[in-house]
């Protein structure tokens, strides 16, 4: 989801001349687009509108210019995973018996349930990549907070952002200490509680961090609220984008209900 | 009431009971003055520096600063608005993505609109040549990088007066040097707590040792 956060900015598609569409939009109409697509293709249970989807879904992955490698990389693991569920589904759902392997019968219904979690499944993985896989840690957590999710876990998300590398190096000094002094990790008491005070120390000294990030913050005046500096502005574009999905998704639920 | 910009009187602080690490301590900033502050590891400087923007509370005594005694929470936010504090660990200080968000949070905090905000942070980056390093991300910056954008993030609430937490600790001779130098030119009264003797005399006109738990003129 997160390419990359050490730079803003486009990432995780080729470079070229112009960005893709889809980086221009707004990252709220974005994740609303991911949202609801993804909650139209998981509920879906007819075939054609499903095929549709996947073709809607490669489509899209083609016009935002997703880099080949990365995505390559993500669909074989999902795949790899699915096929372990595929078979348990394939075997345990009742129905008409195709084949028999010992005790286990595989029917009919089966494949068909675990075609669909499977079509499902990359279709979602390419809309989710399509959408979201450009963004920022950090567009997204005020993204989020511009959606009314709540400050307290929005913030928590963008000082995870901020701290994350200030507390892998203090895990990284922590463990070349212990590895200057002869410690190698093995399976006995010793290496376990090693362990233990790295983790534990680990913690006191992020508690402690914090603490001072927060002295910090009151030191600028800080008094529990953060102001956004990025006003949010939405474009004709957002708009256009916006309707584009719904009307995408409405032709996939076309007939499910009227 | 007296006319010096900080004065603690009999300031007694720990903590930890029955082990104060300072103890009636005495101290003053007046103006136009710029104070070294010295001692030990361990001997109070840094926890002198948080009394005096409330960040710690003394046991006993009086924070005097600015002309006014300093007791509850409130006071000191005004303290916190004209005493600009530089932490000893840049990293404590950037918590912002990037540099100009950074070192627009204390305007926006002071009420400013965003436009305005960012505006100042661009103003004073410029003013401290650092304008490169506007849309830089915060974690990503060299050390003497950080120490400076830390600085930014504190000159920017235009503070009447700096106390400056080790500010040239760690860092190599070049970033040292422009540090040292940009505080040389800075019109603030100062209170600076350091090791190096050197850059205490180039940058301040008096120094004060803390030694078990008091000042005494160094």
């Amino acid at each position: 989801m997160f390419p990359n956060t050490q730079v803003r900015g486009p990432s995780g598609a080729r470079k070229a001349s112009a960005p893709p569409v889809v980086h221009c939009i707004d990252v709220r109409v974005r994740i609303l687009a991911a949202l609801a697509l993804s909650v139209v293709v998981a509920t879906e249970t007819r075939p054609i509108p499903l095929a549709g989807a996947l073709l809607a879904a490669i489509a899209a992955t083609i016009a935002a210019r997703v880099s080949l490698e990365p995505l390559t990389h993500r669909l074989v693991s999902l795949n790899l995973f699915l096929l372990l569920l595929d078979a348990c589904v394939a075997v345990s759902t009742p129905g008409a018996v195709l084949l028999s392997l010992g005790p286990a019968h595989v029917t009919r219904e089966g494949i068909v349930y675990a075609g669909m979690i499977t079509l499902k499944a990359n279709t979602i993985v390419l809309f989710l990549t399509t959408l979201l896989g450009s963004i920022e840690a950090v567009d997204f957590g005020y993204a989020l907070e511009r959606l009314l999710v709540p400050q307290k876990l929005t913030r928590l998300l963008l000082f995870t952002v901020r701290y994350l590398d200030v507390l892998h190096r203090e895990y990284g000094r922590l463990s070349q200490a212990v590895a200057v002094r002869g410690f190698r990790p093995r399976l006995d008491r010793h290496s376990l509680r090693t362990f233990g005070y790295l983790a534990g120390m680990l913690l006191v000294r992020a508690l402690d961090r914090s603490e001072r990030v927060h002295a910090a913050m009151k030191c600028r005046g800080f008094t529990g609220r953060f102001h956004p500096l990025e006003p949010a502005t939405l474009h004709a574009r957002d708009g256009a984008f916006a309707a584009g999905a719904i009307l995408l998704a409405a032709l996939l639920v076309r007939g499910r209900w009227w | 009431m007296s006319d010096a910009l900080i004065n603690l009187r009999d300031v007694t602080f720990g903590y930890a009971q029955d082990w104060p690490v300072l103890r009636d301590l005495h101290f003053r900033l007046d103006a136009g003055e710029r104070v070294g502050l010295i001692g030990a590891n361990g001997s109070g400087k840094s926890t002198l520096l948080h009394l005096i923007v409330g960040l710690l509370r003394p046991e006993k005594g009086a924070v005097e600063v600015l002309g006014m005694v300093r007791r509850r929470e409130e006071d000191f936010h005004e303290v916190r608005r004209r005493v600009g504090l530089l932490f000893q660990d840049a990293d404590d200080q950037l918590f912002c993505p990037t540099v100009a968000e950074d070192v627009a949070f204390g305007p926006l905090n002071l009420g400013k609109s965003p436009r305005e905000a960012r505006a100042k942070a661009h103003e004073t980056l410029e003013q401290l040549d650092l304008t490169s390093l506007e849309d830089r991300v915060t974690y990503k910056l060299s050390g003497g990088e950080k120490r400076l954008a830390a600085l930014a993030g504190v000159l920017v609430m235009q503070p009447r007066i700096l106390l400056l937490d080790e500010p040239i600790a760690g860092l190599d001779p070049n970033a040292e040097a422009r540090v040292t130098e940009l505080l040389a030119e800075l019109p603030q009264e100062m209170v600076v707590v350091s090791h190096d003797a050197a850059f205490l005399s180039r940058l301040t006109s008096r120094r004060v040792r803390l030694a078990n738990g008091r000042a005494e003129a160094a």
